[in-house]
């Protein structure tokens, strides 16, 4: 627990909270992004925001691999737990997230539909060896994080020669979402999001490593720290992105020294090259269609492919109309500017994938932030 | 999705499988993706399997720096935020 306790001192919390209180520039704001919906949580969680000056904003971004999943996709993982002759292997974050005509697969599961949570891809190729009989599909949803394991159940599958495994590959990329941020109306033109510079998610980049954001800072001029997820961590980067935008630098810098190197984890990267590439277009909940942005499997592996194997059609779907969450995914709204936030939408009830997700920016809001919903500065604007 | 924890690897098994540690609570993992790990190692663990080694002298050197922000100037503030240890 000492790599986990020792990033949490409330003493250390303090000291960098008075630097940063200290340096930061009275004449500007600062709005930073945590990309990672894993850092929204923490941020809230250890009550980061009431800790930081007035001017400093944290914007949540859409890495929560949950929310961004289009309806349309989790409706074609319903119908395939829907077939007699399926298990639907799950990441239990998928289970309760709203589908079209008020289904999940929770409770397709409970009309009798086998689905089954599982905690790593590995489990689900150990369900198609137990079950000859049946057809095992793994519904593999994530980033970068996620990817090399579902990669690995893929490889391993075809050296076992299972006939009767399979992946629905939902696999996105964290570079082309930022990129769909920095480029979106609402950033470029209508200046409703404003994004001086990005928390990056460290454990995405002990994959992917630190050179895919050296992009953003040459191209767009948005410095990029790669922060830890304890609140020290959080705290830690923060003061480096506030240093570097007051010293006019974009640049990347790491503060996850610990786990996050420039190349990230070649065996890795290497593994999930050979398997799987990149889909021309994928449709991200709240993005809209990012070209190259997700991943699908290789024609090596299309054996493996459940979209292959069964099938799948992808069916048009009706958005509920009163909920926020593309718009909070993109971070033009807050949770809390959304009408049925925490009265019709509510964790037990979820309308839409925000409020559901462990990472989802309205679950972060409801857990942490229900009864002081305003901040102080705002409250006395108004 | 992508939350993922430093664990020690206790033991090494087969089929680059390991026993690891967290808070006194043991799981098995799968070390396919990373090479070269020994027992006493401390991986960063995402479902079911490292995803890297973590640089301990690394981890080591960021808490040491904490603990001296902490000492020179928590104390400070520690006026601010009684009853808060």
């Amino acid at each position: 627990m000492r790599y986990i306790q020792g990033f949490r001192d409330g003493r250390a919390a303090r000291a960098l909270t008075a630097l940063i209180a200290e340096e930061v520039r009275d004449d500007r704001d600062y709005h930073l992004m945590e990309f990672c919906g894993g850092h929204t949580h923490a941020v809230f969680r250890h009550g980061i925001p009431d800790l930081l000056p007035d001017n400093v904003e944290l914007v949540h971004g859409p890495g929560c691999p949950v929310c961004v999943l289009p309806v349309a996709r989790l409706d074609m993982a319903i119908d395939l737990a829907g077939r007699e002759d399926v298990i639907l292997a799950s990441y239990g974050d998928m289970l309760r997230v709203p589908a079209s005509r008020r289904n999940s697969l929770l409770k397709a599961r409970a009309q009798g539909k086998d689905v089954r949570i599982v905690q790593s891809a590995a489990e689900a190729v150990m369900l198609a060896k137990e079950n000859p009989d049946r057809q095992v599909v793994m519904f593999a949803i994530g980033f970068e994080t996620t990817t090399p394991p579902t990669a690995l159940a893929i490889k391993q599958a075809a050296e076992l020669d299972l006939a009767n495994f399979s992946v629905f590959c939902n696999h996105v990329l964290t570079p082309s979402a930022i990129q769909s941020i920095l480029d979106s109306p609402e950033v470029r033109e209508l200046g409703q999001v404003r994004v001086d510079g990005f928390l990056g998610p460290s454990h995405v980049s002990t994959i992917i490593g630190s050179r895919p954001y050296e992009f953003f800072a040459e191209e767009y001029q948005r410095p990029v720290v790669i922060a830890g997820f304890e609140p020290l961590d959080v705290l830690a980067s923060i003061r480096m992105l506030i240093a570097q935008l007051n010293e006019g630098r974009a640049e990347i810098e790491n503060q996850f020294q610990r786990g996050v190197q420039r190349d990230g984890n070649a065996k890795a990267k290497q593994l999930v090259a050979e398997v799987l590439e990149l889909r021309p277009e994928f449709s991200w909940r709240g993005l809209g269609e990012v070209p190259y942005s997700g991943l699908r499997i290789k024609r090596d592996f299309a054996r493996f492919d459940a979209e292959n194997r069964f099938d799948l059609a992808e069916r048009a779907v009706r958005e509920n109309k009163a909920c926020q969450c593309p718009a909070v995914i993109r971070g033009v709204k807050k949770p809390t500017d959304c009408e049925i936030f925490g009265t019709v939408c509510t964790p037990r009830n979820p309308i839409g994938s925000c409020m559901v997700s462990d990472e989802g920016a309205c679950a972060a809001y409801y857990r942490y932030r229900r009864y002081t919903t305003e901040r102080p500065r705002e409250a006395a604007e108004a | 999705m992508c939350l993922a924890v430093p664990a020690r690897v206790e033991a090494l098994h087969d089929f680059d499988q390991a026993t690891v540690e967290v808070g006194g609570v043991q799981s098995k993992v799968s070390l396919a993706l990373i090479d070269g790990v020994e027992v006493g190692d401390y991986v960063i663990v995402h479902v079911g399997h490292a995803i890297t080694r973590m640089d301990v002298d690394e981890a080591e050197k960021s808490l040491a720096l904490f603990r001296e922000l902490a000492e020179t100037l928590g104390e400070s503030t520690d006026a601010l935020h009684t009853g808060v240890s």
